[in-house]
């Protein structure tokens, strides 16, 4: 059994809109363990990486209820100058967008021995230049003598999340964060990356969040799945599990939509309705309910909890169970609401 | 007679630079690209960033200057460098654009979006426009009174049914759709693809489908064309593609694509060990000095491919 890393309890982040908070994260629990690989799905507007953010404490306007536990201290509550001696050095993150990651007037060097700087100031400059390297090289980027002297515009994007993601381990973090590592990339570099990401997990044995909205990515890395649907997480299983057995109409209906490669010319299942926006977010009852207009409103819980349906697998929600897609399709078009 | 054909299309730019300004050297960011689509298809344009993809399609539109090489719609010429596009084939060729939160002007109402190509083609009263362009909103899914919104007041995936209901509003023959549902989630993609089926079965469209998602290549596409660094490195039917690839880049391409079942994962790991290790291998026979593909070789009547 892995050992618990990090535990997010009941975790609200609420955002301020006009002068109401209204939340993004709303009573999200969930844990991650040593060399465990925890997926976060869901579309936009879910929420998900409003949670990695929560995480990072990098909200800064955001109010944030419940408690986010690493290694048993509780990091929410934690004065800025504590949060910051973990950042970075004992919990990593990957970001997005390489592009907008990396300062473009920092040579790639040196932004890796900034943070080497910050968390490490007791090694020697030489020291720090030879882990630079070291760094670059374990990263995959050929030449990296060379490479400390680029700039970030010199590099490919596949290069640049590798300096990203060297940035991000440059500390050995035990928990790393990444937020759709590859969702920038090419199909070939996103292999190599995801490729990196495992490498370095099982070396270092880390716990990894991994946020992203592409259920490829997701089959081919995580060991656990939490899907967040407008800011609640409705389902959580093992990979195999919520693969072959999604019980939440909304996983389900996600996998349906996905025009996997491995499958013939059909239609594609289309999901009704839109995603509320954060104020327009019906905060009682099934969030699902109104994009399944066709399931009895008896099927719903009056306020949906996490059911464990099987060991490890909970649903929210009781309209799983006599759940169906629509019998017979009526042109998909005309259920748009404007 | 192919409905689009084109032949040997060259667009290169020049890079110029130095004091004098002078050509230094030249991109060349389509290299001899051939394609050929029958009425009613979709033919698939496939490549990952830099391959040329996205300039063919605009070349074909007349978006980017042509160098030289022929597009032949319905056997006529279309992109004679130096002449501009009759009007009449203008009106058969619309585009579908990547983004439709910066392919849709910000300050219009989507009356005036979507009766753009109206008004430059056919003169309407104010009164036949607007119900010609309600019924287009009608056909795309939108209500009718969203005539008066703008675009800010739209999801993603509605807007983009805005800019089909822009693209489809003379009626055309041939879309040009160029990674239509990349920007979109997948739930909002699979209304977008869906959609693009029933009307072109509507109005008997012909689809070119510019995409670097190899799913949805397969999903929508009869035929299918794979680039790399401007040119073509194997064209075929989609099951010539996917069933029979025969160049190391296609077989690449293809293991990478991310498989929805877990456990596969040991077995997909060793074969894609084992196609990079013949990538690294064949490097040198399958690509020129210059790291580029060899002219095509037909292997069968509908397959083909730059094998050494």
């Amino acid at each position: 059994m892995n050992e618990e890393l990090l535990r997010i309890d009941r975790l609200t982040t609420s955002f301020r809109i006009a002068d109401d908070y209204y939340a993004a994260v709303d009573e999200v629990t969930l844990s991650v363990g040593t060399n465990e690989i925890v997926a976060i799905v869901g579309e936009s507007g879910s929420g998900k990486s409003a949670l990695a953010y929560s995480i990072m404490g990098l909200h800064t306007r955001a109010r944030i209820e419940g408690s986010i536990y690493y290694k048993g201290q509780d990091i929410a509550s934690l004065p800025l100058s504590k949060l910051n001696k973990l950042r970075g050095k004992e919990i990593g993150m990957i970001f997005q967008d390489p592009q907008s990651a990396l300062n473009p007037l920092m040579t790639v060097g040196d932004q890796i021995e900034e943070v080497l700087l910050l968390h490490r100031p007791e090694l020697a400059r030489k020291e720090r230049r030879r882990r630079v390297i070291e760094l670059l090289t374990k990263v995959g980027i050929p030449r990296p003598e060379h490479a400390t002297g680029l700039f970030p515009h010199e590099l490919s994007g596949g290069m640049r999340q590798r300096v990203v993601i060297a940035i991000a381990v440059a500390n050995e973090p035990k928990l790393l964060i990444a937020d759709e590592p590859t969702t920038a990339l090419d199909v070939t570099i996103q292999l190599q990356i995801l490729d990196l990401i495992r490498k370095l997990k099982n070396e270092s044995g880390a716990g990894i969040i991994l946020i992203t909205h592409d259920l490829g990515v997701v089959a081919e890395m995580a060991d656990r799945v939490a899907v967040m649907y407008a800011g609640q997480i409705v389902e959580i299983a093992d990979i195999y599990t919520l693969l072959a057995g999604a019980r939440h109409p909304y996983t389900r209906s996600l996998l349906q939509s996905i025009p996997a490669a491995g499958e013939a010319q059909s239609r594609l299942h289309v999901i009704q309705g839109i995603v509320p926006s954060l104020q327009h977010l019906p905060r009682e009852g099934c969030r699902f309910r109104s994009r399944i207009p066709w399931i009895d409103e008896s099927a719903h819980e009056a306020e949906p909890k996490l059911h464990e349906v099987a060991p490890g697998h909970f649903v929210r929600c009781t309209c799983h169970s006599d759940f169906h897609f629509p019998v017979h399709k009526e042109d998909d078009r005309h259920h748009a609401i404007s | 007679m192919p409905f689009l054909e084109v032949n040997d299309l060259l667009v290169h730019y020049p890079v110029r630079g130095g004091i004098f300004n002078r050509k230094q050297r030249v991109v060349k960011a389509v290299d001899g690209v051939h394609l050929a689509i029958e009425q009613g298809q979709t033919y698939g344009l496939v490549g990952e960033s830099g391959s040329g993809k996205t300039t063919t399609g605009r070349a074909i539109i007349g978006l980017s200057p042509i160098t030289s090489g022929s597009v032949l719609f319905q056997g006529r010429d279309i992109a004679r460098s130096g002449t501009r596009m009759p009007p009449a084939v203008r009106r058969d060729i619309q585009m579908i654009f990547q983004d439709p939160y910066s392919s849709l002007n910000p300050k219009k109402r989507v009356l005036d979006i979507v009766a753009e190509p109206l008004r430059n083609f056919e003169k309407l009263s104010a009164q036949e426009e607007k119900r010609r362009v309600r019924q287009l909103l009608e056909q795309v899914g939108l209500s009718a009174e969203s005539i008066y919104k703008y675009p800010h007041e739209f999801s993603g995936g509605q807007r983009q049914r805005i800019g089909i209901a822009r693209a489809i509003a003379l009626k055309p023959k041939l879309i040009i759709a160029d990674e239509p549902v990349s920007a979109l989630d997948v739930s909002v993609q699979a209304q977008v693809l869906n959609f693009m089926k029933d009307i072109q079965k509507e109005l008997q469209l012909t689809y070119l489908l510019i995409s670097h998602d190899l799913g949805i290549i397969k999903h929508m596409c009869n035929f299918i064309g794979i680039m790399y660094k401007g040119r073509y490195v194997e064209q075929g039917t989609t099951a010539d593609i996917f069933e029979n690839p025969q160049h190391i880049y296609t077989k690449r391409l293809l293991s990478a694509i991310p498989d929805l079942d877990p456990s596969k994962r040991e077995k997909l790991a060793k074969l894609r060990g084992a196609v990079n290790a013949e990538y690294e291998q064949f490097h040198g026979s399958y690509f020129d000095d210059e790291g580029l593909a060899h002219p095509l070789k037909a292997i069968t009547k509908t397959h083909s491919a730059a094998l050494p």
